[in-house]
C-alpha cells in the first residue's frame, strides 16, 4: 500500500509524539496501547492499530526509565510494526516478531541520543552566563527534538519504502516457522514485562500477596476491574491492621495513662 | 515585594508537563528542572541575580517526573522568599533539592511505573485485543486524570508549604501510601501472570476410548492444568526475575523467549 502524502506527515507528527514522550513519560503516547492506534488511524485500520497496540502493550508493560537506566524503545517499536502490518500486509504475529529487535535498536538510538543532549545541557550553562531565560527553553525544546526525530525519521523511512517491491519481498521472506513460533512465544514473552515490575517493587516479603492473586485467577473468572478492587481492599486493610503503622498511637495511648497516672 | 502571581504559576505547571523530556546522561533533568523554573526566575529576578538563579537549577537534579513536582513547589516558594531578602543560600535550595528528589523518586517509581501504569494499561490492552476503541480510551484518561491531579497538587503543596514539607515526608503517610501501592500491585500481577499469558504444550501423554466411543486425549498440558493453571507462565516469571536480578538485560530475555518460541513451535512441543 502506497500512503499518500498527508499520511506520511501524519505518521511524521505522531512518531515525533511518540519519541518525545519516550523520554518524558508523562501523556503515554509513546505506550503502544496509544501509538498503535494513532498509527492505525492514519492508515485507515483503526481496529487492526487497536489490536497490535494491545498486544504490544502487554509485552512492554514492564518497560520503564529509571535513574540512568535505558528502557527497550516501546514508541519505535509501536510506531513501525504497525505500519509494517497494516501498509505492508503482514499478520499481527510477524508485527509483533518485528517490533521486539526495533525496540533493542531504539533502545541503543535512546542511549546515543540522552549522550547528544549532553550539548544542550552546556549549550544552557552559556545561555545562563547572559541570563538568557530563551535560551534556555530553547534548549529544552532542542534536546526534546532530537527524541522525537529517533522515532520520527526511522519511522517516517519505513513509510516512504512500505509500499515497494523490495521491502515486501523482504517481508514475505520471513518463514512461517518464525512467524508461527513468535506467535506461540508472544503468549508467555509478557512475563519479561511482568518480572519487571514485580522486581521493580523491591518487596519480596509481599511475595504472599502475589500468590494469593495467581491463585485467584486461576480458580475465579473475574476481570482485572475486580482484581482491582480486591487489591485495594487488601492494600487497606493491610496498613489499618500492620503494627508497624500502629507503633506511635499506642506509644502514645501508654504515654497518655502513664501522665494520667501522674495526676492522680 | 516580589511575588509569583496565579499566572506564573499556571505557566510551572505546563512547563511541568515537559519535564523529563530533555534528559542527558551528564546532569539528567538538570535542564527540564530549570525549563521549570523560567517563569519564577523571569518574575523574580533581573541582571545578575538572574543568571545565578539560572545556574543554581542547572546543577544534577533526577527524580520521578510526577511524584517529584513537589519540589518544584518548594523551590520556587524558597526562591520567592529569597528574592524578598531571607538569607536562604544555594546551598540550602540545592540541598533540599537533591535531598527530596531520593525519596520522591522512591514513592514514585513503584507507584507510577510499578502500579497505575501497568494496571490502567493492562486493563486497556484487555479490552483493546478485542479491537474496541475503549482500551486506548481508558488508559488514556485514567491514567493522565490522575497524573494531572497528582502534578498539579503536587506543586501547589510544595509552594504552600515550603520546607516544612521535609516533616510530612518524615513521617508514614508516603511509606504507607508506597506500600499500599504495592500490594495492589504485586495482586494484579499475580493475576496476570496467571490469566493474561498463555502457553500450551499439546504433548500427548495418552489417548484412552471411553465407551461411549470418545476419544479423551490427555495431554501434558491437561495435566498441568489439572495441578494448577497457569503452572508454567509461574515458574518462567521467577526465571525472568532471577536473570533480571542478574542483570541481564530485559531484550536478551525477551530475544530468548522468541528462540524458545520458534524452536518449540517447530519441534511441536509448543503451540
Amino acid at each position: 500500500m502506497e500512503l499518500s502524502v498527508l499520511q506520511l506527515i501524519a505518521i511524521f507528527i505522531v512518531s515525533c509524539i511518540a519519541g518525545m514522550e519516550g523520554m518524558a513519560e508523562e501523556f503515554q503516547m509513546h505506550r503502544p496501547l496509544l501509538a498503535c492506534t494513532l498509527i492505525g488511524f492514519i492508515l485507515g485500520d483503526l481496529t487492526t492499530g487497536i489490536i497490535i497496540g494491545g498486544t504490544l502493550e502487554m509485552i512492554a508493560l514492564g518497560w520503564m526509565n529509571i535513574g540512568a537506566a535505558v528502557a527497550p524503545d516501546s514508541a519505535l517499536a509501536a510506531v513501525i510494526s504497525t505500519i509494517l502490518v497494516i501498509a505492508g500486509h503482514q499478520s499481527i504475529g510477524a508485527g509483533i516478531a518485528i517490533a521486539i529487535p526495533l525496540a533493542a535498536a531504539g533502545q541503543v538510538l535512546g542511549i546515543l541520543c540522552r549522550t547528544l543532549t549532553v550539548f544542550f545541557q552546556h549549550k544552557a550553562d552559556d545561555y545562563a552566563e547572559e541570563g538568557n531565560l530563551r535560551g534556555i527553553d530553547l534548549c529544552h525544546f532542542g534536546a526534546m527534538g532530537i527524541q522525537a526525530l529517533r522515532v520520527a525519521i526511522p519511522s517516517i523511512l519505513v513509510a516512504m519504502y512500505v509500499g515497494t517491491g523490495a521491502m515486501q519481498a523482504m517481508l514475505n521472506a520471513i518463514p512461517p516457522v518464525i512467524t508461527g513460533g513468535l506467535q506461540v512465544a508472544g503468549g508467555f514473552i509478557v512475563v519479561v514485562g511482568y518480572a519487571m515490575v514485580i522486581n521493580m517493587m523491591k518487596a519480596p516479603y509481599l511475595m504472599p500477596i502475589f500468590f494469593l492473586g495467581f491463585v485467584f485467577a486461576a480458580f475465579t473468572n473475574f476481570n482485572l476491574v475486580a482484581f482491582g478492587v480486591i487489591g485495594l481492599v487488601i492494600a487497606a486493610v493491610y496498613i489499618q491492621l500492620n503494627p508497624k503503622y500502629n507503633q506511635n498511637q499506642a506509644f502514645a495511648a501508654v504515654a497518655g495513662t502513664v501522665s494520667d497516672d501522674e495526676l492522680d | 515585594m516580589q511575588k509569583i502571581t496565579s499566572k506564573d504559576f499556571f505557566w510551572v505547571f505546563l512547563r511541568s508537563n515537559f519535564h523529563a523530556g530533555s534528559f542527558n546522561f551528564e546532569r539528567m533533568h538538570a535542564l527540564g528542572f530549570c525549563f521549570q523554573m523560567v517563569p519564577i526566575i523571569k518574575r523574580l529576578y533581573e541582571g545578575e541575580e538572574r543568571k545565578k538563579a539560572m545556574k543554581r537549577h542547572l546543577e544534577f537534579f533526577n527524580t520521578h517526573p510526577y511524584a517529584g513536582a513537589p519540589i518544584v513547589g518548594i523551590t520556587a516558594s524558597m526562591e520567592e522568599q529569597r528574592a524578598n531578602g531571607q538569607d536562604i543560600s544555594d546551598s540550602v535550595i540545592n540541598g533540599i533539592k537533591v535531598g527530596m528528589m531520593g525519596p520522591l523518586a522512591g514513592v514514585g517509581d513503584p507507584i507510577f511505573w510499578g502500579t497505575l501504569r501497568p494496571l490502567t494499561a493492562a486493563l486497556g490492552a484487555s479490552l483493546a485485543l478485542s479491537g474496541s476503541i475503549g482500551g486506548p480510551l481508558l488508559f488514556f484518561l485514567f491514567y493522565n486524570v490522575v497524573r494531572i491531579v497528582v502534578r498539579w497538587y503536587g506543586l501547589k503543596y510544595g509552594y504552600a508549604k515550603g520546607t516544612d514539607i521535609v516533616k510530612d515526608l518524615a513521617g508514614n503517610k508516603l511509606q504507607k501510601l508506597t506500600e499500599g501501592a504495592a500490594i495492589l500491585g504485586l495482586f494484579v500481577m499475580g493475576a496476570l501472570v496467571n490469566k493474561w499469558t498463555s502457553v500450551n504444550i499439546p504433548v500427548v501423554v495418552s489417548q484412552v476410548t471411553m465407551q461411549n466411543g470418545k476419544i479423551a486425549t490427555t495431554t501434558i498440558q491437561t495435566i498441568l492444568d489439572q495441578l494448577m493453571p497457569g503452572l508454567i507462565p509461574l515458574l518462567l516469571t521467577f526465571v525472568c526475575m532471577h536473570l533480571l536480578k542478574k542483570n541481564v538485560n530485559a531484550i536478551w530475555i525477551i530475544f530468548g523467549l522468541f528462540a524458545i518460541g520458534i524452536v518449540g513451535f517447530w519441534l511441536g512441543i509448543l503451540k
